[in-house]
């Protein structure tokens, strides 16, 4: 909210107090100053002089040269201008040398300006000492000073004396704070409200508006009546009956206030509807009565499909969602957020009805979203307006309309009020309680004087303490810590002494075995050089069709939110890996040679569609890895990696998926469970996804995994003996798998500890259709030496299982 | 006899200054020293010499024997050296070559700022509370004295799954979560994923918070301020200082906003801090009895603190990162700079 200081310094007291002092009483209350804008930043040096004699210029037939008297700057000053409005005794701006003025930037059509320092000079051969000025060059209008927008210089009054500062003299010495107010504040949001806050603070004097006037009553009295059958969304509805109004312009302090606070002036009413928005929080709303049908106000829920066009000629179609407020025949306003264009205020209007009503914000606000219509006075009520001040404020705007002298306020008032017996919020409670809160021994005598000092109606008996809050304020719950903030919000929160829990119980602080695993698991990863990712947990449905999945995959379940940012975030990932392959391709087209990335998160599994209770969020964790030295085989090594970790041991079968190369892909199994998947991205995929080279991905589910892995691991003696290593090459079919063979030699030898193959070889001489594969086992000593015999046993018994179980021989 | 021996020992002499290489050397010292070789030779002759002669003859044979042997061993521990150093020379490397080396990987920046922080909690008697990132009105809302018209339930600010479901906005359902089964007293804190229906350049519609909660009797702000500043020294430096000014929270009363001092210019006023010498990074206050009562505990009895950071505000202030969605851009060349 904009605040003039001149204005607040009208309704408090702020002698000898300076704008920083100000600036920080307000912070302390959560009051923020954003920013203190001066009125006039620019302008400077502009003094008031008197024209004492104009001669004719020798070279030039549209300039004059002047003798101006600028008093105490010089009595004779000769400046030369070109205005033709200029004549002897006229009181005028002087720009002297050294000041500084807006122009109309050169070669710049739109008008805009930039600051033009004055200096003498000589015009045409004759010397100028300054400049006389025109109201744009002093940055004002004719809402600000009346004339400032006449062709050529602009005339001062004859108060404006010699010498005077002409910034002064208008006003133009002003600044104003640009203030933002937290939503438990809603009585700060105004002028008034932020100047009783700023006298209690400050403990001085509030000189409150003034809210009185006189109603004249008429002899036919007008029968007006308001109903309001949505009182739970209008509590109250106060409407009060002006008569033969003048339509004209508002007087130049109010102009020039409203232009402070960024609002131009238009006419009478509607400036004093906007003035009392400002100054006392209150949106009102003034009818032009000639278009009040029946006499007569209902407030009530639009019918669906009801048509208004409001004052900006936009027409909107309702539904029982949005208040109206109507006359006997039809609808005159959106309630709260803006007039009627059937019911405007005009150069003819002769009655008008003013409204000062509090709307729910909650439903101001849907209303004002839903039909993206806004105004000040949405905004208003949206931040809380109270019923209290609902009243006071009509009050001033009567009293307004008889000081601007624009109407006769007439006795017809009506006060539409849900709850005209409301109380004040209290708080019952003691001094020490209040003081438990902050944690200090604030004295009771200035717990008495803050809170007194913010209009609160004191009850004290010993250590209790009841409080009644004034009524404006609504913020209030009726605890110990509501005083207690607004204790130390003047107290000062300087006097909170850092404490380190003394009062507390000691508890064992730490993580579980699950965060810790969590770690662990992550430096696994990072060890094996990846970088961790962190990506939103949602995505879009293409993000699936792009990896084929097909309409039954259990991804397909998903939890879709229901008001996403877009297409591209609507759904909660079912899995992973469609992330991973964007981050990888990202890196791809970024030039990146190679990249190992991971993430470790939640997918999101509906119990239910469509989803009624809060989905199953299973963890999981995918990589994708890609560059040069990467293969199937190194992908597969991140995960043994992790197996052998986590003390468990991972077995792979061929298995493909939709996304994946047929041909190099594979099921990640646990103690016969499945797991997940990894394998190589399909080509098709691969060009969807701007991929342009392998790259390998796997995604597993890593709270199934956790429930698998040891609990804890105990200390295996290990052979002082060494153990003893065999080549074996054997010659197999194609179709047989490495992992079978494996399958085989591990259980018909429990000495084996080791086996690898490191050969294949395919020659005409094996034969078509098969394969030699050289295998490396190795035998473990026990708690003797490992002799040849024993080995040439094990050998044996190893091939007597390979022919028997699955046809190998050696070669 | 000598003679012979003169002519033996300028022809060793001779052929040792030309070997050159081991293989060389055992060729020559076969040649002169093996059973049938000249030296040995030279015994047998003894026979032919009188009984006076042999021992004489005997002596200057053994003594030349000697000269030989010493003379080859002499020539093996030379040969061998030279053969070790060429050794050496042929084996040479340009150092300034490129290592070879697995890339280290790193985590990311959330993540070490959330274990920078649980390990300064933990260590004061913290445990870690994970709650949803899907959750009910109730937990997000209702519970933490939302009022039904606050503008954050809005579906303008919330991602909602349905009426009742939502994305977290905060990690604040922490505290409803571990006041519903956590006997007190309690110490937690709450990380992870919240969400905001926001895109532009300054906000990602998903980032993270992590929410403090201790639940114990007789807390104040004092505690407050003297459970964040020591988080403050932890983990910027100990010379940093923190500021409580007002604000507001449905749940706590009175609610402050914790400024520290600015971790570039130590308080003297730079562009991270837009002069004022202070940042913004807590939000906490005293818990509102409400939240207390709403999850079925005795607001005379229990008093409760609560506090929330984000996480991805304090991983931009740390590593100077002008950009939050720097953060999920996922280029390992970013996220190669966070090591620490």
């Amino acid at each position: 909210m904009y605040l003039p200081m001149s204005w607040l310094k009208e309704m408090v007291d702020l002698e000898g107090i300076d704008a920083q002092t100000i600036e920080d009483s307000l912070f302390s209350c959560g009051l923020e100053v954003e920013e203190r804008k001066p009125v006039a930043p620019d302008v400077d040096g502009i003094k008031v002089g008197v024209i004492k004699e104009i001669t004719p210029h020798p070279d030039s037939d549209h300039m004059v040269i002047c003798i101006v008297d600028c008093g105490e700057y010089g009595t004779d000053i000769q400046i030369v201008t070109g205005a033709p409005n200029v004549n002897v005794g006229d009181h005028v701006p002087v720009a002297l040398p050294g000041a500084n003025v807006y122009a109309r930037k050169k070669g710049d059509d739109s008008g805009a300006h930039e600051v033009m320092n004055i200096k003498k000079g000589k015009l045409r051969g004759v010397e100028s000492n300054g400049m006389l000025c025109s109201g744009e060059e002093l940055g004002i209008d004719d809402d600000w000073y009346d004339g400032a927008e006449v062709y050529g210089i602009m005339m001062l009054g004859e108060d404006a004396l010699p010498g005077m500062d002409v910034k002064e003299y208008l006003e133009l010495d002003d600044e104003v704070m640009d203030i933002s107010v937290t939503a438990n504040l809603p009585h700060c949001q105004y002028v008034y409200g932020v100047a009783r806050e700023l006298a209690a603070l400050l403990n001085r004097k509030l000189n409150a508006p003034d809210f009185t006037y006189t109603a004249k009553k008429e002899a036919n009295n007008n029968n007006i009546t308001v109903e309001v059958k949505a009182p739970d969304l209008c509590p109250r509805y106060v409407a009060h009956f002006v008569k033969d109004v003048k339509i004209e312009r508002s007087p130049v302090w109010m102009r020039r206030r409203l232009k402070m606070c960024g609002i131009n002036s238009i006419s009478t009413f509607v400036d004093i509807t906007n003035y009392v928005l400002v100054e006392m929080g209150q949106p009102m709303h003034a009818f032009d009565m000639a278009n009040v049908a029946g006499e007569k106000i209902v407030v009530r829920r639009a019918e669906n499909g009801e048509k208004i066009v409001t004052l900006d000629e936009k027409e909107f179609t309702l539904n029982s969602e949005n208040l109206v407020i109507c006359d006997g025949e039809k609808a005159v306003a959106l309630a709260g957020i803006m007039g009627g264009l059937n019911s405007e205020i005009k150069d003819t209007t002769k009655d008008v009805l003013f409204e000062s009503a509090k709307f729910e914000r909650g439903n101001i606000r849907r209303s004002s979203r839903a039909l993206g219509q806004s105004s000040d006075s949405s905004h208003r009520f949206e931040k809380g307006v109270d019923e209290y001040t609902t009243g006071l404020a009509m009050d001033r705007a009567l009293h307004l309309v008889e000081e601007l002298g624009c109407g006769t306020v007439s006795a017809t008032h009506v006060d539409a009020d849900a709850n005209p017996e409301r109380e004040s919020q209290k708080v019952v409670t003691t001094f020490s309680a209040v003081n438990a809160v902050l944690g200090i021994e604030v004295p009771t005598e200035t717990i008495v004087d803050i809170l007194s000092r913010q209009n609160y109606t004191l009850e004290i008996d010993g250590d209790n303490l009841t409080a009644v809050a004034p009524a404006y304020r609504t913020d209030i719950e009726g605890t110990a810590a509501d005083l207690a903030e607004d204790v130390i919000k003047v107290y000062g929160y300087d006097n909170i002494v850092p404490k380190f829990m003394t009062n507390a119980v000691i508890t064992s602080g730490g993580l579980n075995k699950k965060q810790k695993a969590v770690n662990k698991f992550k430096d696994c990863l990072v060890a094996q050089g990846f970088n961790e990712l962190i990506n939103y947990s949602f995505y879009s449905p293409a993000e699936l069709d792009l990896l084929r999945l097909p309409e039954d995959a259990p991804e397909r379940n998903y939890v879709k939110i229901s008001n996403p940012l877009s297409e591209n975030y609507s759904i909660m990932r079912s899995m992973l890996a469609p992330s991973v392959v964007k981050i990888v391709s990202h890196n791809m087209k970024r030039g990146n040679e190679s990249a190992r990335v991971f993430e470790l998160a939640n997918v999101f599994i509906p119990n239910e569609q469509p989803v009624a209770t809060i989905p199953t969020e299973n963890q999981r964790f995918a990589f994708g890895i890609y560059g040069e030295d990467e293969d199937f085989f190194t992908a597969k090594g991140v995960l043994d990696a992790i197996a052998q970790e986590f003390g468990v041991k991972f077995s792979y079968e061929k298995e493909t998926k939709p996304f994946l190369h047929p041909g190099v892909s594979a099921c990640v199994k646990c103690g016969g469970k499945k797991l997940g998947w990894l394998g190589q991205l399909s080509y098709e995929v691969s060009d969807d996804a701007e991929i342009t080279k392998k790259c390998y991905f796997g995604e597993i589910d890593y709270d199934a995994l956790m429930k698998l892995a040891e609990e804890s691991c105990k200390y295996a003696p290990v052979s002082s003996f060494r153990s003893v290593k065999r080549d074996l090459a054997l010659v197999a079919d194609e179709a047989t798998t490495c992992g079978e063979i494996e399958t085989v030699i591990r259980d018909a030898c429990k000495a084996v500890t080791d086996i690898k193959l490191f050969d294949i070889y395919r020659s005409e001489a094996i034969g078509e259709g098969k394969k030699s594969m050289a295998f490396a086992i190795t035998f473990a000593a026990g708690n003797a030496e490992l002799m040849p015999e024993d080995c040439d046993k094990y050998v044996t018994k190893i091939l007597k299982a390979l022919e028997y179980k699955i046809g190998i021989k050696l070669r | 006899m000598e003679n012979r021996i003169r002519e033996l020992k300028a022809q060793i002499e001779d052929e040792a200054a030309k070997i050159a290489s081991l293989d060389e050397l055992k060729e020559v010292r076969f040649k002169y020293l093996s059973k049938n070789g000249a030296i040995p030779a030279l015994m047998k002759q003894l026979g032919s010499l009188s009984k006076e002669e042999r021992p004489a003859a005997g002596k200057v044979i053994n003594e030349f024997k000697v000269w030989a042997t010493e003379l080859f061993d002499e020539n093996e521990k030379d040969l061998a050296n030279k053969a070790l150093l060429k050794r050496y020379e042929d084996e040479a490397i340009d150092v300034t070559m490129p290592s070879k080396t697995r890339k280290a990987g790193h985590l990311h920046p959330v993540t070490l700022v959330r274990n920078e922080l649980i390990d300064a909690f933990t260590g004061m008697g913290f445990t870690v509370f994970e709650g949803p990132e899907i959750d009910d009105d109730f937990h997000n809302f209702t519970a933490l004295n939302v009022s039904a018209d606050h503008p954050a339930r809005d579906k303008q600010d919330t991602f909602y799954i349905n009426d009742d479901l939502l994305l977290r906005t905060h990690t604040s359902t922490g505290q409803i979560r571990a006041l519903e089964t956590m006997e007190p007293p309690f110490k937690i804190i709450s990380p992870g994923r919240v969400f905001r229906c926001d895109d532009d350049g300054t906000h990602a519609p998903m980032f993270h918070q992590m929410e403090g909660l201790v639940i114990d009797k007789n807390l104040s702000l004092c505690d407050l301020q003297g459970l964040l500043d020591t988080l403050a020294k932890t983990v910027f430096d100990k010379n940093t200082k923190t500021r409580f000014r007002p604000s507001f929270f449905p749940f706590t009363e009175p609610s402050v906003e914790v400024d520290v001092t600015c971790c570039e210019c130590h308080g003297a006023g730079c562009n991270l801090c837009k002069g004022t010498g202070w940042i913004e990074i807590l939000g906490g206050g005293v818990v509102n009895r409400k939240v207390i009562e709403n999850c079925g505990l005795d607001a005379d009895v229990y008093s409760g603190l609560a506090f929330g950071t984000g996480l991805d505000r304090i991983a931009m202030l740390k590593y100077g990162v002008n950009n939050i969605h720097l953060l999920y851009d996922g280029d390992v060349r970013i996220s190669d700079q966070f090591r620490k």
